[in-house]
């Protein structure tokens, strides 16, 4: 009875050796064969993502970087502090518990590239944001050791001491633009002064900062220098506002699972 | 080596590198102030070096020899030398990274030398680097014998292999200057991705027209999988790197998805850089040196056909199981687990079917360490494949995502299969390219299997322990319901293993030191043999192509 119920497969699998014996003769047949294959899978799993609608939740009040955030972010993919952080808390109780409400893809949607990570050799950051004071960031990051002796972290003091190059702000911005990220005409003009701004809030430029981006917006001495902008300001900055862009996931969570 | 083109194809190459000195004259130029402009002075000295060579050449004789009566093998026998100098390069910054997680001051407080922007060099280095130029360079022979035919050209096998070695080089140095895209494994900014195109392009252009010279009805398993390897990496590298540049005379780009759609991409790629890269190459290359070294026909022609295709067609979909529990859709991650499950079928009729064919062989697995390495490899394939299915279980992925357990399965199947089969290959088809007895020394050969196998046991059962017990420890609750142990208790917790790690991954990067010294050895001072009927024929009678079922 074994036998007979095996035997269709057995025919299909002889079957399927004879032609794989005559096609494989054929460099082309292969080629197509090949792309039609390993095209399957990916088109049925990635197109949906960008047609079905509950894939990315609604959050009317998320808004978007700031120039200066946008300028700390770049440097946080510079440095490559993915590689040891990630920014996805995931629905498991013990990290909802640990890091805060998990991580909704709307809190990602102005994301280019995405930074959800693969390792935390650090903790997860995407809660980061007002954890800490900035004097606790900046002291962090000139030397992690000063501060939590058990870290592994690499020190980051010579961001204190490089100004930060806000010129091609506009450009960055113009192009986040082209990829869906909805900046205004006048946010993108304004991209460099913006920056400088928001970390002089003793000058003009910090009031258009408010202007264009919201009250809420923190404009502060983030790296504690008063008279220039430097690496070290971007970066805080953007720390400061990981998981701040909007309150979705603050709202009526259901618990994580165990 | 650029003697043995003729007249006219040293002038096509000296067009090329004059063109490449443009292009980098260019990006050097329009690139101030921005790394775009030291990668133009990287392309433009790369244009130079090669240039130096065809001059060299331009003024010689043409080459009398008769093209049809052998292969072409400079390619690869640079293509084997690259690889080797790529596998200290990429081995030695991985045991660096490994250090400075154990030891954080030995990061010696340079910008440049920090975690997260060494680590790239280290993937980049041994995955292409020292993967790619091995998968290239094993192509162009395994594509010659199995078709019995010389390659196709002359030009573009170097256009590809040196084409690849300056992407490799552009990526390697952006990263210490901060040029990354952030999404691993595929992290070069958008011109050196469009440089790989153009290369892979010419790569595939190249297989197809040997593969269309051959003297043989049947194409042989191998290239089946070469042929996947091209092509696939072709898709999966256009779309996960579509990206807007900010400018066209700075590095930086923007992805061109975002969010949860970025990541799918990201986890699409990034698993399908393990199955066609480091997965389809390299049973190309076990597909054709183990049964020739063993001397064993392939046990199952079914079984080549099921996996192949089964490989093919499932790996794509488990992209997906990185992101478990993550804000993307329930219904992909399902998809992804199930399709991961299923993938272990394919993958473990591959490792069987490379384990079967040694049966009536197993006394020279005994005595020949280079087919050791093979044997060695198929097994860690079949391991890793298994614990790759077994930890993209939703509920096992749970405690080991974000943890070393991942990194101790990609070491596993990276150290255990890719570079084992590797060395394997490139000891056995050394001697036969340039015409040498054997290795210089095979007590080097067999002290290399041996330290290369105690480093991966020992960097994997130390990241497995890590994995585990921080995965372990960030779930445990007190009585009272506050979570046991903070962030930087576990991290504590991982020094011993870090140490270990750091300690197995130096053993396995002494084996590679010393097997580029055997190579080098062998190439200046091992004694000369002419190899039996290493030529092109169309008869099966003079030379099977890979040994014939009995």
């Amino acid at each position: 009875m074994f036998r007979k119920i095996l035997s269709p497969f057995a025919r299909l699998f002889e079957f399927h050796a004879r032609t794989h014996y005559r096609t494989e003769r054929h460099s082309m047949a292969l080629t197509l064969g090949i792309i039609v294959a390993a095209g399957v899978g990916g088109f049925v799993e990635i197109a949906p993502l960008f047609t079905i609608d509950e894939t990315v939740e609604a959050a009317p009040d998320m808004r978007l970087y700031t120039p200066l955030e946008q300028a700390g972010r770049d440097i946080y993919i510079r440095e490559g502090c993915y590689a040891c952080h990630s920014q996805m808390i995931r629905t498991l109780q013990d990290e909802v518990d640990r890091y805060g409400p998990y991580s909704l893809a709307v809190e990602s949607q102005y994301d280019h590239p995405m930074l959800w990570g693969s390792k935390r050799t650090g903790p997860d950051l995407a809660r980061l944001g007002n954890k800490y004071s900035d004097d606790w960031h900046v002291r962090h990051l000139v030397d992690p050791r000063a501060v939590v002796p058990e870290s592994v972290m690499p020190q980051y003091a010579f961001l204190l001491d490089r100004t930060l190059e806000t010129e091609s702000l506009p450009d960055r911005l113009a192009a986040l633009r082209a990829v869906g990220v909805p900046y205004s005409d006048e946010q993108i003009d304004n991209a460099d002064a913006d920056a400088r701004g928001q970390a002089r809030p003793d000058t003009d430029a910090a009031d258009g900062v408010s202007k264009r981006y919201g009250d809420a917006t923190s404009v502060r001495h983030f790296d504690g220098q008063r008279d220039r902008v430097t690496e070290m300001d971007a970066l805080v900055a953007y720390l400061q506002i990981l998981g701040g862009l909007t309150d979705a996931a603050f709202a009526n969570q259901p618990p994580g699972e165990d | 080596m650029m003697e043995r083109l003729t007249g006219a194809e040293r002038q096509i190459a000296l067009m090329i590198c004059v063109v490449m000195a443009i292009v980098g004259l260019v990006m050097a130029a329009a690139g101030r102030g921005d790394p775009m402009g030291s990668h133009g002075a990287i392309v433009l000295i790369a244009a130079g070096i090669v240039t130096c060579f065809v001059l060299r050449a331009i003024g010689e004789p043409e080459p009398a020899e008769d093209r049809t009566t052998s292969y072409y093998d400079d390619p690869t026998k640079a293509g084997l030398v690259i690889a080797l100098f790529w596998a200290v390069v990429g081995m030695g910054m991985g045991v660096w990274v490994a250090a400075q997680l154990a030891w954080p001051d030995l990061r010696f407080d340079a910008a440049w030398s920090s975690f997260g922007r060494i680590r790239p060099v280290h993937t980049s280095g041994v995955i292409f680097g020292f993967g790619g130029n091995a998968l290239i360079a094993t192509s162009y022979h395994v594509m010659q014998r199995t078709s019995r035919a010389r390659l196709a050209g002359h030009v573009s096998p170097w256009f590809v292999l040196l084409g690849f070695n300056l992407f490799c080089i552009v990526a390697a140095s952006g990263y210490l200057m901060g040029v990354t895209q952030s999404k691993e494994y595929a992290e070069p900014e958008w011109y050196a991705d469009i440089w790989l195109v153009i290369v892979w392009v010419v790569y595939f252009v190249l297989y197809i027209r040997t593969l269309a010279r051959r003297n043989e009805p049947h194409i042989y398993v191998a290239n089946w999988y070469y042929l996947a390897f091209i092509l696939v990496v072709a898709i999966l590298h256009i779309v996960n790197n579509l990206a807007v540049p900010a400018s066209l005379t700075g590095a930086k780009s923007y992805s061109a998805f975002a969010g949860v759609q970025d990541a799918m991409t990201q986890w699409w790629y990034g698993h399908n850089a393990v199955a066609f890269f480091l997965t389809a190459g390299f049973l190309g290359m076990l597909y054709y040196f183990l049964p020739k070294r063993a001397e064993r026909p392939i046990y199952s022609y079914r079984l080549s056909i099921l996996s192949f295709w089964g490989i093919v067609f499932f790996y794509i979909w488990a992209g997906s199981h990185h992101l478990h529990y993550t804000a993307l859709p329930q219904w992909v991650q399902t998809l992804g687990m199930t399709f991961s499950v299923m993938l272990l079928v394919p993958s473990w009729a591959s490792a069987g079917n490379a384990l079967m064919t040694l049966n009536g062989a197993w006394h020279k697995v005994r005595d020949d360490a280079t087919l050791r390495f093979m044997m060695v490899a198929a097994v860690f394939y079949g391991l890793s494949t298994f614990e790759g299915s077994f930890m993209a279980v939703r509920a096992v992925n749970s405690l080991s995502h974000y943890t070393d357990w991942t990194v101790g399965h990609v070491h596993a199947g990276a150290m255990g299969w890719v570079a084992l089969i590797t060395f394997g290959s490139i000891y056995s088809v050394v001697p036969l390219l340039w015409k040498r007895e054997t290795m210089y020394s095979w007590k080097l050969v067999e002290w290399h299997f041996w330290l290369a196998l105690a480093g991966t046991v020992i960097y994997v059962f130390a990241m497995w322990n890590s994995g585990i017990v921080q995965g372990l420890m960030w779930r445990t609750y007190t009585d009272s319901g506050t979570l046991a142990y903070s962030f930087t208790d576990t991290l504590v917790a991982m020094h011993p293993y870090y140490v270990a790690r750091a300690c197995g991954g130096a053993l396995f990067l002494t084996g590679a030191i010393l097997a580029a010294y055997n190579v080098y050895m062998t190439i200046r001072h091992a004694p000369e043999k002419r190899p039996e009927r290493d030529y092109p024929t169309s008869s099966e009678a003079t030379e099977p192509a890979v040994p014939a079922a009995e």
